[in-house]
C-alpha cells in the first residue's frame, strides 16, 4: 500500500485528505469521529471574534440538486461561521490536537477587517496547538454584508493587507481561502501570495439560489416565505474548481504557491484530479455530509491503488502532473482528428446517440429500420456528444486517425500539429506574418 | 366446517375463512410514490422507443414515464389513455414481458427493463382515484353507432366514437360491461371491483347508453342495426369453447375453464367457491394458467397443468409459467388426453406422452394417469354468434387493418375479428383504430 504521508505547506498529516471547514468540523465530538475514522486533517469551523457567537437561522440551511436516483450533486447553504463561543472551541480544539498529535489541525478564522482583531485573535488560537490557520475570505453569505468572508476575498487589496496582518501576528502557515465570485482567481491569489500567504485554498462556495418553491414563490431554502442566496457546494462544483486551481497552479507568478483542492471531492478519483491539477492536499465537506466520514476509506484505499498501479511513491509525485498539459485553446492541435466509434456488442439500442446528433449537432449517425446505429465519418465532427449521453459506458469511444490518414468529412489528410495561431482564417496570424 | 385441501373429491371451503382475501389480494400492488420515483428514474428516454413500438397500442411510454418522473402523474395517465383508454386494465393483465418490457433495453443491457407496466397502473391509478376523466366529447355530429360487445374492443371503440361526437350504443349479452376484464381474467389481477370502476369512469365521457341482455341471435339482429345506426361495430368475442377430444369427457367434474373463471370473478364469497382436491387443467394458454393459480389459491392439494406440446410453444409467457410454478401448480408438457375415468364422477385422467416428429404431433405410445376430481378445459375458445352472410376468415370475422369487414358500414374488432394477439392490449387498440375509421367514413358523408 502506497505512503500517502502529505506535506501540505510544511504541515504534514497521514494522507492528503482533510475536512473542510464546514459544519462537520464544529465541534470536538465530529472531529474526533472524523480522526477516529481516518481523516488526515480538519479545518475547524470558521472562528469569529469572542463575545456573543453569530446566530443561525432556525428554519432549514440547506437545499439542494439531485441527480438521478436523487443522488445528492449541488449542495447549498445558509449556515454561517460557527455560532458557539470562542472560549468553548479553543478549549475543545487544544483537547483534540493533542489527542491526536499526527494529524493536521488548522483554524479557519474571519473576524472584522482591521489589525487589532487579527493580530490579537491569531496568537490566541495559536495557543490551541493547532498547525497553522486557514483565512476565510469566502462564505458569500450572512457575513460578507457584515464586511467579512467574500467582502474581503472580492477585494485584492484587502486579502494582501489582512493575510500580512496574520503573518506578522504568527510564525505558523497561514492559508488564504479563496471565493470563486470573482472574475479572474489569479487576481486573489497573487494578492495572497504579496501578503506572505504560506498556501491558498480553493474554492469556496459559490452563491447561488438552488431552486424556487413554485407554491410559494420564494428560493428554498425557505425561511417563513423569505429565501436567500447561499454557497453552493458539492459535485456539480467540481468542474469549475479544478478549472480555478488548474489557472492558479499554471500562473509563473503563482506557480510555487501550495493550493489546497476543494470542491465536490466525493471520491478518490476526484482526489487525484485536484492533485494533478496541482493541488497538494484535498478539502472535502460535502461527500462526508452526504454519506458520513466512512467515505475516506475508500479514498484512501482507491487513491493507494491508483498510485501504486502507477508507481507513484509519494502523494507530491502526483501533484501538478497535469499542469504542463492545460492550455490555451489556441494551442490546442486542430490537426488531431478523431472519430466516434459506437461498439455494436455494447450497444443496448436506445437511440440517445442518435437523437442528440440528430436534433443538436451533426447529424453524423444513422439509424436502421432493426435500430443499429453508426456513426458516418464523412459527417461526424468529433465533438464528443453521443459519448456523453450515451448511458453505456465504453460503448462510444473516439478513434484518432493516424497522420496521414484521410478524414472522410474534409477529404483531407492528417497533417502534423498545428493550432490557430498559425491558421489562415485567423486574421491575426496573417497580419503577424 | 373443516374443509381442507386434503378433503376429498370436490368441497368448498378449502381454507380458513379469513385467508381468501389474502390469497386472491393484488398479484403486483401499485407502486407508492418513492417507488414509482425510482423506478421513472431508470428510463432511458430512447428515441423512437422500442416499448412504444411493442405496445399494441403505441402508447408513448419515455413521455408518460418522464412525466411521472416530473411529478406529473396525471398528465401521464393522459398520454397513457390518449392511446389506451383501458391503460387501467392493461397496466394490471397485459403481458408486459412479452411486450414493452422485453422491448426495453434496459433488458437487454441489464435482464431488467424499466418496470412500464407498473409504472403505468401508477399513473393510471393516481388520475383515476380522483373519478377525473381527463377527456370531453367534440360537438354532436348527430350520427348514431351500435357497439355488439361491451369488452375492451366494444369500450375502446365506443369511447372514442363518443369523443368525437357520435351517439353510441352499446348491447352486451351478460348482466355487466366489461367482456372478459369482468368475467375472464384471474381475479388477483384486478382485484376490488376495478373491471366494473374502470366502465363507470370510461362512461363518464357521456353519449354512450349500454343495454345488457342484448345478444346477436337473440332479438337482436345486425340487419336491424344497420337500419336503426349509422354505423356498427361488432365486438362480440369468442364465447364458444373448443370440445376436448377423449373418452368420457361428459363425467361430471369436467368443465370449462372459462366458466370456471367467470364463475370465481362473480362470487361475492370464495370460501363457497368448490374445487377439487386433484385439479387437471388442460392447454397451455393464459385461461389455463389463470385456472390453475385460481384452483391453487382456493386450496386445491394438487393443480397440474397438462399440455400437448414443449414448453417453449406454450402460449402462456415463460413469466406466467413461472408464477403458476411459484403457487405450487405443476406443469406437464408434451402429453395429450386420451380420457377421463370414474364412476359418473371422473377420478382419473389419462394421458399420452407425446413428440413432435417432422412438425406433427405423435403419441409415444406411453400413457399415464393424473388423480382429478376436477378437469378444467382450456384449450382455446371460438367464434359463435357471428351474423349470416358477414365473411369469415381462419375461424374469425375477416377484417382490414381498420376493422372493416366484407360488409358496407359494419366493422369488428377484439378476439372475434382477423389479425392480432387475443389479448386484451390488442382488442383495444382495434376497437380505437376502428372507431377512428368509422368516424373518418361517417364524416365524409
Amino acid at each position: 500500500m502506497a505512503d500517502l504521508t502529505s506535506t501540505f505547506c510544511g504541515i504534514t498529516s497521514p494522507n492528503p485528505f482533510w475536512l473542510a471547514s464546514a459544519p462537520p468540523t464544529d465541534k470536538e465530538y465530529n472531529v474526533r469521529r472524523a480522526f477516529e475514522a481516518g481523516w488526515g486533517g480538519v479545518v475547524w469551523k470558521t472562528l469569529g471574534e469572542e463575545g456573543p457567537p453569530v446566530v443561525n437561522v432556525n428554519g432549514p440551511r440547506y437545499g439542494a440538486i439531485h441527480g438521478a436516483d436523487r443522488r445528492l450533486l449541488g449542495l447549498n447553504n445558509i449556515e454561517l461561521i460557527t455560532d458557539r463561543p470562542l472560549e468553548v472551541n479553543l478549549e475543545e480544539m487544544t483537547r483534540v490536537k493533542k489527542d491526536f498529535p499526527d494529524r493536521a489541525l488548522i483554524a479557519s478564522v474571519m473576524v472584522p477587517c482591521d489589525a487589532e482583531s487579527w493580530k490579537s485573535i491569531i496568537p490566541r488560537i495559536a495557543e490551541t496547538g493547532c498547525d497553522g490557520f486557514e483565512l476565510n475570505f469566502g462564505c458569500p453569505h450572512g457575513m460578507a454584508e457584515r464586511g467579512m468572508g467574500a467582502a474581503v476575498g472580492q477585494v485584492p487589496e484587502y486579502i494582501e493587507m489582512v493575510t500580512r496582518w496574520c503573518k506578522e501576528a504568527t510564525g505558523l502557515p497561514v492559508i488564504v481561502k479563496l471565493t470563486p465570485n470573482i472574475t479572474n482567481i489569479i487576481l486573489p491569489a497573487e494578492a495572497a501570495l504579496r501578503g506572505g500567504a504560506d498556501a491558498v485554498s480553493l474554492i469556496n462556495t459559490i452563491n447561488s439560489i438552488t431552486s424556487v418553491n413554485l407554491d410559494s414563490f420564494a428560493p428554498e431554502p425557505m425561511i417563513d416565505g423569505k429565501g436567500t442566496h447561499g454557497g453552493y457546494c458539492g459535485p456539480a462544483v467540481k468542474p469549475i474548481a479544478l478549472n480555478m486551481v488548474a489557472e492558479i497552479a499554471r500562473n509563473p507568478a503563482t506557480a510555487n504557491l501550495p493550493i489546497s483542492g476543494i470542491g465536490g471531492v466525493t471520491t478518490w478519483r476526484d482526489a487525484a484530479e485536484f492533485l494533478a491539477l496541482g493541488a497538494s492536499n484535498v478539502q472535502v465537506c460535502t461527500a462526508a455530509m452526504t454519506y458520513g466520514f466512512k467515505i475516506v476509506e475508500e479514498m484512501i484505499s482507491g487513491l493507494s491503488q491508483y498510485m501504486d498501479e502507477k508507481g507513484f511513491t509519494s502523494v507530491a509525485e502526483i501533484s501538478g502532473r497535469a499542469v504542463p498539459n492545460v492550455t490555451d485553446w489556441q494551442y490546442l492541435n486542430l490537426n488531431h482528428v478523431t472519430k466516434a466509434v459506437i461498439n455494436q456488442d455494447d450497444c443496448i439500442n436506445c437511440g440517445r446517440c442518435y437523437a442528440a446528433c440528430e436534433d443538436t449537432s451533426h447529424q453524423a449517425i444513422s439509424m436502421s429500420p432493426d435500430r443499429v446505429f453508426t456513426v458516418m465519418d464523412d459527417e461526424c465532427v468529433a465533438c464528443n456528444l453521443c459519448v456523453n449521453v450515451c448511458p453505456v459506458e465504453g460503448c462510444i469511444t473516439m478513434k484518432t486517425l493516424d497522420k496521414g490518414e484521410v478524414d472522410e468529412r474534409t477529404g483531407k489528410p492528417v497533417g502534423d500539429y498545428a493550432n490557430w495561431t498559425t491558421h489562415p482564417n485567423n486574421v491575426a496570424a496573417i497580419s503577424a506574418e | 366446517m373443516s374443509n381442507s385441501p386434503m378433503t376429498p373429491a370436490i368441497a368448498a371451503g378449502r381454507l380458513p375463512a379469513e385467508s381468501y382475501t389474502a390469497q386472491f389480494s393484488d398479484l403486483h400492488p401499485v407502486l407508492d410514490h418513492h417507488e414509482a420515483l425510482v423506478a421513472s428514474d431508470r428510463c432511458y428516454f430512447c428515441h423512437d422507443a422500442p416499448c412504444m413500438t411493442a405496445c399494441p397500442t403505441s402508447i408513448d411510454v419515455p413521455l408518460f414515464i418522464r412525466q411521472i418522473a416530473t411529478g406529473t402523474p396525471e398528465a401521464a395517465a393522459r398520454t397513457i389513455f390518449e392511446q389506451n383508454i383501458l391503460g387501467g386494465m392493461c397496466a394490471r393483465v397485459c403481458p408486459t414481458e412479452t411486450l414493452c418490457e422485453e422491448a426495453c433495453v434496459r433488458e437487454k443491457a441489464e435482464g431488467k427493463p424499466v418496470e412500464i407496466g407498473r409504472l403505468q397502473r401508477y399513473a393510471t391509478d393516481t388520475l383515476m382515484a380522483k373519478n377525473a376523466h381527463p377527456f370531453a366529447r367534440a360537438e354532436a355530429t348527430g350520427k348514431t353507432v351500435a357497439v355488439v360487445g361491451a369488452g375492451p374492443a366494444g369500450l375502446s371503440a365506443a369511447h372514442r366514437l363518443a369523443m368525437k361526437g357520435h351517439d353510441v350504443v352499446m348491447f352486451d349479452a351478460r348482466p355487466k360491461s366489461g367482456g372478459l376484464n369482468e368475467y375472464g381474467i384471474a381475479s388477483y389481477k384486478a382485484p376490488g371491483g376495478f373491471a366494473q370502476s374502470e366502465v363507470d369512469w370510461l362512461l363518464q365521457i357521456g353519449g354512450i347508453t349500454v343495454e345488457h341482455g342484448k345478444k346477436l341471435g337473440e332479438g337482436l339482429t345486425l340487419a336491424a342495426l344497420q337500419d336503426d345506426y349509422d354505423a356498427v361495430f361488432l365486438a362480440i368475442g369468442l364465447a364458444g369453447v373448443n370440445a376436448l377430444r377423449a373418452e368420457g369427457v361428459d363425467k361430471e367434474g369436467v368443465l370449462d375453464a372459462v366458466d370456471f373463471i367467470a364463475d370465481l370473478r362473480q362470487s361475492t364469497d370464495l370460501s363457497t367457491l368448490p374445487v377439487g382436491r386433484n385439479v387437471v387443467v388442460i392447454g397451455g394458454g393464459m385461461t389455463a394458467v389463470d385456472a390453475a393459480v385460481q384452483s391453487k389459491l382456493l386450496g386445491a392439494q394438487n393443480v397440474t397443468i397438462v399440455y400437448r406440446r414443449g414448453k417453449d410453444r406454450m402460449s402462456a409467457s415463460e413469466y406466467e409459467q413461472e408464477l403458476a410454478t411459484s403457487k405450487g401448480v405443476q406443469i406437464i408438457y408434451n402429453a395429450s388426453p386420451v380420457a377421463v375415468h370414474g364412476n359418473g364422477s371422473c377420478a382419473e385422467m389419462e394421458f399420452e406422452f407425446t413428440h413432435e416428429v417432422d412438425g406433427k404431433l405423435t403419441g409415444t405410445g406411453e400413457t399415464f394417469r393424473l388423480a382429478a376430481d376436477q378437469v378444467f378445459k382450456a384449450i382455446g375458445q371460438t367464434l359463435v354468434g357471428a351474423p349470416e352472410g358477414i365473411k369469415i376468415e381462419g375461424g374469425k370475422i375477416a377484417v382490414s387493418a381498420t376493422g372493416r369487414t366484407s360488409m358496407a358500414g359494419v366493422w369488428a374488432g377484439g378476439d372475434c375479428a382477423s389479425g392480432g394477439e387475443d389479448l386484451t392490449v390488442t382488442a383495444v387498440a382495434e376497437g380505437r383504430d376502428a372507431a377512428e375509421d368509422i368516424h373518418a367514413s361517417l364524416m365524409e358523408g
